[in-house]
């Protein structure tokens, strides 16, 4: 995956110098590093891409401000198929992301046209079909900085949670004679009318591990070199999490 | 792979000489007024953080200088990291065994003081 990578960046930077074209392939990987900004393409017309949570940290912008952002790493996604109203019934790019260490015959034969082996697939629904075909990497400059994105990932697990932690409920008090009451979930309804515990009422339970969507997070830096983007703000999972990041109309 | 740690740069910008809790620095900063740009210094007791060189901080840390403005305790959180550090130039060094020197912020006059460390002379 890799090697295929840096390949085609070198290409692109050699396309204008004849001289470094015939090099050696491991002076090729030199010239993608002493040139400081490789070229990317333009990115197509696409909502979003699949990401990979680094982590949060605190970036500082030129005019002296410090941004609580979250570093995502973003693609180089690859198109895996790319699905037609006539053959699917209905328009969508499916991309990969990140290396599998194993598959199965079926997902591998699946794969194999767009030359890559993903632990992720994720499809996007796109305007137009003819900018993409099967084998495209798309990188992370789809992102331009400003622009407001929501993300969605699969929020920390908090396991089997009381009221307090999950619904937020005050708990009881500390003293006054109080015992075993400290986080209690006091009343559940009243008595013999009803008769019964209402449908929905909150109650401790699993808590975490369902599919978050965080809205309005702006971009603060997309750079397709180091498939690095940064949001302003927290998105949901842990680290290493594999997040959904999509353009916000 | 993406170094959280290098995303501002490398180390700060900023020329910080190797201090700690209870040593009067100067920070040196950069005030923006309008289209002019200007160093402010600011003089006081660093009460939380330290620098020590071969010890980059996280873009995250900051440290803590407090200094009294006619008679009124004021306490800036700096970073590390910020693009508006210039320097931070070591005065005196104090002589504390606390860390964090959140006494100081319930004295006033005398019992402000901090005893002066002096180094051995460099050779």
């Amino acid at each position: 995956m890799e090697e295929q990578e840096k390949q085609e960046n070198s290409e692109l930077e050699s396309a204008g110098d004849n001289t470094t074209e015939n090099a050696p392939v491991a002076e090729v990987e030199e010239t993608s590093v002493a040139a400081a900004e490789p070229e990317f393409p333009d990115a197509p017309e696409m909502e979003g891409l699949i990401a990979r949570k680094v982590g949060m940290t605190t970036y500082y912008t030129d005019d002296g401000r410090a941004v609580p952002v979250t570093a995502l790493e973003v693609g180089p996604c690859v198109v895996t198929q790319v699905k037609t109203a006539a053959r699917n019934g209905y328009e969508a790019v499916q991309v990969g992301f990140l290396t599998a260490k194993s598959l199965n015959k079926p997902l591998a034969g699946h794969m194999e046209r767009s030359g890559g082996r993903f632990s992720h697939l994720q499809e996007f629904s796109v305007k137009d079909l003819g900018q993409f075909e099967v084998g495209q990497k798309i990188f992370a400059n789809l992102f331009e900085v400003g622009e407001m994105v929501k993300v969605s990932g699969i929020s920390k697990g908090r396991g089997f949670s009381g009221g307090v932690r999950r619904h937020g409920f005050a708990g009881g008090p500390k003293t006054h004679g109080q015992s075993d009451r400290h986080r209690a979930p006091g009343s559940i309804g009243a008595g013999s009318s009803p008769g019964r515990v209402w449908p929905g009422t909150k109650m401790a339970g699993h808590y975490g591990a369902a599919t978050i969507t965080q809205r309005g997070l702006k971009i603060v830096l997309a750079d397709p070199q180091r498939n690095l983007v940064l949001v302003s703000g927290a998105v949901p999972g842990h680290k290493n999490s594999i997040v959904r990041i999509e353009k916000q109309a | 792979m993406i170094d959280l740690n290098t995303l501002n740069g490398e180390t700060p910008k900023a020329n910080i000489e190797e201090f700690g809790p209870g040593d009067t620095v100067t920070v040196n900063l950069r005030i923006i007024e309008g289209d002019r740009e200007r160093i402010q210094a600011f003089q006081g007791n660093v009460i939380i953080g330290s620098y020590m060189s071969g010890h980059t901080p996280s873009p995250t840390d900051t440290f803590t200088v407090r200094r009294l403005s006619y008679g009124v305790g004021v306490e800036r959180i700096i970073p590390f990291w910020s693009p508006n550090l210039e320097s931070v130039k070591v005065t005196r060094h104090g002589k504390v065994k606390q860390s964090r020197l959140f006494y100081l912020r319930g004295l006033t006059g005398k019992k402000a003081r901090i005893k002066e460390r002096r180094l051995p002379v460099k050779k």
